[in-house]
């Protein structure tokens, strides 16, 4: 049978890839705007379309503390969330991690308050960088759907053994219908395969987890941590090989597009990519040469891989979609840390964009093309950084 | 611009209103605009100083009461409104504080701080509008969704107990509890008014038509037979023990002035305890 596309928003294209996981147990809160992905799931688990105990739990707080208890408890775990949700869940976040549980959590990328606002920006997710997660953005519809079964292999991968963050933008991507290519059940079941990971509470031996860890040992664990993030990325890329013969989509560390060539490049993350990659063609247009980067992992930080990408080029423009105030924003300070040893490296340009939804418009990155330009050429602005479409 | 023919009249609580942030974004036939009404109402009858009032609301439909209402106004995070309010109580005792929430921001996100300013009894006024389902976020499964009845996350029905609100709130310690519906204006601006004087933790429950979420899902989307139902299933007893008339999916509303028992609130039980504490000392 010829695989087909079907229509999906970005919430919708990660319930079908949750319904096709089914998971064990889902335990959720209502929050703007991931709400989408846990209704659609809902509707599977009452049709009976999933074998999943979906639990409507009364807190964010209390959605992460079940995903952990029953991960714990060798399930499947999964959960999904959006800014201040992800906030409330924090202090068990760094405990999915810390206690090794391969749980993917959803997340539809919304500024974190406040004031109040519910529409896309990394806000909430860049805060979260340092917790011990693995991160992936997702530019389309299709990306986000494929990247659920990719996080889930990557998560229960026996060397790594961390929870995943699968990101897509608020409302941009998360209530946007596109063209999503689904894979029969068949294929994706015989590629997550039966879950290894069984558990850490398996009644087997007793087992206490997460008691005090003093100045004895806390170190070494955190220690421990950090040396399974390392593992991460020759794991990321075994399994996109994979997925690329089972499903025929093939995916990179970072996307590269129209780089051959290109003198200039501007980099970013998550729905944007696909403004700029109009921008570019358009460009090309003109004759200029002009290419994007778009690095899918943001955890852990793709700096080797940046770094021989991004010297090629002699100017790039960053892209971030949150803030760090009283600093630069954390795209381009990790990935401008990458190049302190290097001999080869871009001028570079900080743009931070899209704070609370505000549109990244085409007329917006044009500027940025014409800046990278100039900046190429004189070298003036390297090193700034500026934000795109606020009012002064 | 050509002016429009259609004369419009002031509103009778308009000058309590922030009229720049209208339109609102409540939908046709919800009850937050009666439940707004019968607050000032109230808030006059108790010969409450509107200046020295503060209004504290979490996230929801009802939560965007705080940008609505032209007075001092927190609009804080999901569950978080009662210890904002409990903060700003303690700061200025000389406030009169409102919280005035929904009942999954309440009940839910924020049962617990509910359940201990309560217990502590805090002296705030806590207006909970229950419409049973989560309104703003698309009509989830609320901890108020009756048995049976349906939501975005309870496509054929839901089977979770939920709270009986005023229950709760009598069983936690609140000193004075009521419940009405939206329909009952002059009965409820009469108990908000004897809320706003208890020096104590106010419980009052407004059972509120929510036409549009959970009416649609529940076949009961016409705004006026929702206002008859409430008319019809409704029923006044101020004696009922408020732990006892859970509220069902059709079953009858108890409603009613259930509980007014005055005891020292969390300010006068601190100082009684600074005050022994020092004699004690000073021996």
């Amino acid at each position: 049978m010829a695989a087909k596309y079907i229509p999906l928003t970005g919430a919708e294209s990660a319930a079908y890839a949750m319904k096709q996981i089914n998971p064990d147990v889902l335990a959720a809160y209502p929050i703007t705007p991931q709400t989408p992905i846990v209704m659609k799931f809902s509707e599977y688990v009452a049709n009976g379309e999933v074998d999943t105990v979906s639990i409507t739990v009364e807190s964010e707080h209390s959605a992460m503390s079940a995903t952990v208890g029953a991960a714990a408890a060798g399930a499947r775990a999964m959960t999904a969330t959006a800014a201040n949700g992800l906030a409330l869940m924090w202090e068990i976040v760094y405990i999915a991690a810390s206690t090794r549980l391969p749980i993917v959590m959803g997340i539809v990328n919304r500024a974190l308050s406040g004031p109040i606002n519910i529409h896309g920006d990394h806000s909430d997710t860049m805060g979260a960088r340092d917790a011990g997660w693995i991160q992936v953005y997702s530019e389309n519809n299709q990306e986000v759907y494929d990247n659920y079964f990719m996080a889930l292999r990557i998560a229960e991968n026996e060397d790594v053994l961390l929870p995943v963050m699968v990101c897509q933008d608020g409302f941009i991507t998360s209530h946007s219908v596109e063209n999503v290519m689904p894979a029969p059940d068949q294929v994706v079941k015989e590629f997550i395969g039966k879950k290894k990971f069984k558990g850490l509470l398996t009644a087997e031996k007793p087992f206490t987890i997460g008691p005090l860890d003093l100045q004895d040992y806390y170190f070494e664990h955190k220690k421990q941590q950090h040396e399974a993030m390392k593992k991460v990325f020759p794991v990321i890329e075994a399994i996109q090989k994979e997925f690329a013969e089972k499903f025929g989509r093939k995916y990179d560390v970072i996307e590269e597009y129209r780089t051959e060539d290109a003198d200039i490049v501007i980099m970013g993350m998550s729905s944007v990519m696909g403004t700029v990659k109009e921008v570019i063609d358009a460009a090309r247009e003109k004759g200029i040469k002009v290419g994007a980067v778009k690095p899918r992992f943001f955890r852990p930080f793709p700096g080797e891989y940046l770094k021989k990408i991004l010297s090629k080029f002699k100017a790039v423009g960053i892209l971030d979609r949150s803030d760090s105030f009283g600093s630069l924003p954390p795209l381009f300070t990790e990935t401008a840390a990458v190049f302190y040893t290097s001999s080869t490296k871009p001028l570079v340009k900080s743009y931070i964009h899209g704070l609370g939804g505000r549109d990244t418009t085409v007329k917006l990155l044009e500027k940025v093309v014409t800046d990278l330009q100039k900046l190429s050429e004189t070298g003036e602005g390297n090193f700034t950084s500026e934000y795109l479409g606020v009012r002064e | 611009m050509k002016k429009s023919s259609i004369e419009i009249n002031k509103h009778p609580i308009d000058k309590y209103l922030r009229r720049d942030r209208m339109p609102h974004i409540w939908c046709p036939g919800c009850g937050l605009g009666m439940d707004i009404t019968a607050f000032i109402e109230g808030t006059k009858q108790a010969n409450i100083d509107m200046n020295n009032m503060q209004i504290v609301s979490g996230i929801g439909c009802t939560g965007r009461i705080s940008g609505y209402i032209k007075l001092d106004a927190y609009h804080t995070t999901h569950g978080r409104a009662i210890p904002f309010a409990s903060g700003l109580k303690l700061a200025n005792r000389n406030l009169t504080v409102v919280v005035f929430s929904g009942d999954g921001d309440l009940f839910a996100i924020g049962g617990n701080h509910l359940i201990h300013a309560a217990r502590r009894n805090v002296d705030l006024t806590v207006i909970c509008v229950n419409n049973f389902i989560y309104g703003m976020t698309g009509g989830q499964t609320a901890p108020t969704t009756p048995v049976g009845a349906f939501s975005s996350t309870a496509p054929y029905g839901n089977f979770e107990k939920p709270f009986n609100l005023v229950g709760v709130a009598a069983s936690a310690g609140a000193s004075y509890v009521a419940r009405w519906t939206s329909l009952h204006t002059k009965r409820l601006a009469n108990s908000i008014a004897k809320a706003l004087s208890n020096k104590g933790f106010s419980f009052i429950e407004i059972v509120s038509p929510c036409p549009t979420v959970f009416g649609r899902k529940n076949n009961r989307s016409d705004a006026l037979g929702l206002i008859n139902e409430l008319r019809d299933r409704s029923r006044i007893d101020n004696s009922a023990n408020p732990t006892e008339i859970p509220i069902t999916n059709y079953g009858e509303i108890v409603i009613g002035d259930f509980l007014n028992e005055p005891r020292p609130c969390f300010s006068e039980s601190f100082e009684e305890g600074i005050k022994k504490t020092k004699e004690r000392i000073e021996k």
